[in-house]
């Protein structure tokens, strides 16, 4: 039992350095997924099974899903990723200022009360008590949240919108900023356009 | 006098036993599911053949049946090439992850009352953990390929992830309400007297199409379409390398048809008791099998912009308003709230 404690939690120690140090962009977070796995394994031994698949599900199957995604798509040469300037302790101070205040809080706690973390591994927390739990005392959290997607969502909407639906529609047309970037980004893919066709005419003609 | 007989061995003996058996139907599952996911490549060549009027491959022995032998040794025996280019080590990863987690996702399948590897009380969010995790093969091999049609691949294979995994699980909700368990061998026998395909069929036909979409398979193989992007993800891969994006891609399949009679066609249940339980699970099972070959013989490739469209505008409000319908259900037959 510690030993399926232990080696996860050294694993995820290791991805979450390898992610910092890495200087390949993909390769960091690939290190982060490997981190959150591992951290999905702490879970699943704490006894809270429930915890563990949705740590796999939604943090290292969806949302880095898509952080690879965006870093594969953005192409950055293999050594160059604004990394290399760690070294300067400007970087690197005040993270670590955050880091051991929440480590002297931490070996506070369990110096005082000693084995907070068994409270979790005497019994397996079964979905259905995670459910009964969300959905009972914690139900102010639950809507919370709610109301966070769907604000999420309408901005998404408007965001994905094209120009002339919110200039057909008065309540989209209201924060006239996001037509101004819309109307600039037409404006400069337009550019393009016409910049590759001048090409094209050119290669037609020699 | 043996080992077996001394006082200290008989007393760990019951949990030896129950160990190596716990190991002997972990290796049978494994070893049945990678065998049938191989020789699914001859059954799909020949089935193929048949429905369109010609014999497809039948000279290397009875029917052809050591066609995949031929293929096996001719896959083995191909020169295993990285390119140049490539990024070697998730070049190699990510053909296993792609089999990895398919044969990882089959751990809690229940077969039959008494075969199965793992009973997770999360097993629908284990299966669901995995088809999240597999995308990561298409990621991985199309970026480490560095080839811009692998690069278009991951572009479509990733969209089309987004859109289905939503409802992917949306779809399963209604039969989880049902059996009020995540555990698969529970659902299974919640369906004893009336499986899940009558009352949650719209959820059935969600998560059939989510499930074509997880294995992306035609209709749902943008990410290597061959007409367009010369097969995509995998354009750069050789040998057995390739090899095990193909047979993943087949235990994919059985996967997928395997949970769709776990969900909705009450897994080893059948009407008549003579029949044992295996019996029942392997035929429904392979008529899914045939049925996932029939429709890439049959449909034609949507775009996949179209994908998206069909799976947050249509197949994303169907399976929610199925969630709905299911909860008001049970709380009305079931009285207290």
């Amino acid at each position: 039992m510690l030993f399926s404690f232990y080696i996860p939690a050294l694993v995820a120690l290791a991805g979450a350095l390898g992610a910092v140090l890495e200087h390949r962009p993909v390769r960091a977070l690939l290190n982060l997924v490997a981190s959150l796995l591992a951290i999905a394994v702490v879970f699943y031994g704490l006894g809270a099974p429930f915890a563990a698949a949705l740590e796999v599900i939604v943090y290292a199957g969806a949302v880095m899903v898509l952080f690879v995604f965006v870093v594969m798509m953005l192409n950055l040469p293999h050594e160059h990723s604004g990394k290399r300037s760690w070294k300067s302790p400007i970087i690197w101070g005040f993270p670590l200022c955050l880091a051991v205040m929440l480590f002297v809080c931490l070996s506070d706690l369990l110096l005082e009360r000693g084995h907070v973390g068994l409270l979790l591994g005497n019994g397996q927390q079964a979905p259905e008590q995670v459910g009964l739990l969300l959905f009972g005392p914690y139900i102010l959290l639950v809507e919370l949240a709610a109301f966070l997607l769907l604000a999420a969502l309408i901005v998404a909407s408007h965001i994905g919108k094209r120009s002339d639906d919110i200039a057909a529609s008065p309540i989209l047309r209201e924060p006239s900023f996001i037509n101004e970037i819309v109307s600039q980004g037409q404006s400069e893919a337009e550019e393009v356009h016409s910049a590759a066709r001048c090409e094209m005419k050119e290669e037609a003609s020699s | 006098m043996s080992v077996f007989s001394l006082p200290a061995v008989q007393a760990i003996l019951p949990q030896l036993m129950s160990i190596a058996w716990g190991i002997g139907k972990a290796l049978i599952v494994l070893f049945g599911v990678v065998i049938c996911g191989a020789y699914m490549s001859l059954v799909e060549r020949r089935v193929l053949g048949l429905w369109q009027d010609r014999y497809g491959p039948n000279r290397v022995g009875p029917f052809g049946l050591f066609q995949l032998v031929a293929d096996m040794l001719k896959i083995f025996f191909k020169e295993d090439w990285i390119p140049p280019f490539a990024d070697k080590f998730l070049f190699v990863l990510a053909p296993l992850v792609a089999m990895g987690t398919m044969i990882l996702a089959f751990m809690v399948i229940p077969v039959t009352p008494d075969l199965g590897v793992a009973d997770l009380n999360i097993g629908v969010l284990f299966f669901m953990a995995m088809a999240g995790l597999a995308v990561y093969a298409v990621l991985l091999g199309g970026y480490a390929s560095g080839n811009k049609y692998a690069l278009l691949g991951v572009a479509r294979s990733a969209a089309q992830s987004l859109s289905y995994e939503v409802f992917l699980g949306l779809s399963m909700m209604g039969v989880v309400a049902r059996a009020g368990s995540f555990d698969l061998r529970t659902i299974v026998l919640s369906q004893q007297g009336l499986w899940n395909i009558i009352p949650q069929f719209f959820g059935f036909i969600a998560f059939l199409i989510a499930g074509i979409a997880v294995v992306h398979r035609h209709p749902f193989d943008q990410p290597e379409a061959e007409q367009e992007l010369a097969d995509g993800y995998h354009i750069e891969y050789g040998g057995m390398k390739w090899g095990m994006f193909f047979v993943g891609e087949y235990v994919g399949i059985i996967l997928i048809s395997a949970m769709i009679v776990t969900l909705f066609f009450g897994g080893w249940l059948g009407p008549f008791s003579v029949v044992p339980p295996f019996v029942w699970f392997a035929l429904k099972t392979g008529a899914f099998m045939l049925f996932f070959i029939l429709i890439r013989a049959s449909v034609p490739r949507p775009r996949y912009d179209q994908v998206m469209i069909l799976s947050w505008q249509y197949l994303l409000p169907l399976t929610l308003v199925n969630l709905i319908i299911t909860g008001a259900v049970l709380l009305w037959v079931g009285g207290a709230a």
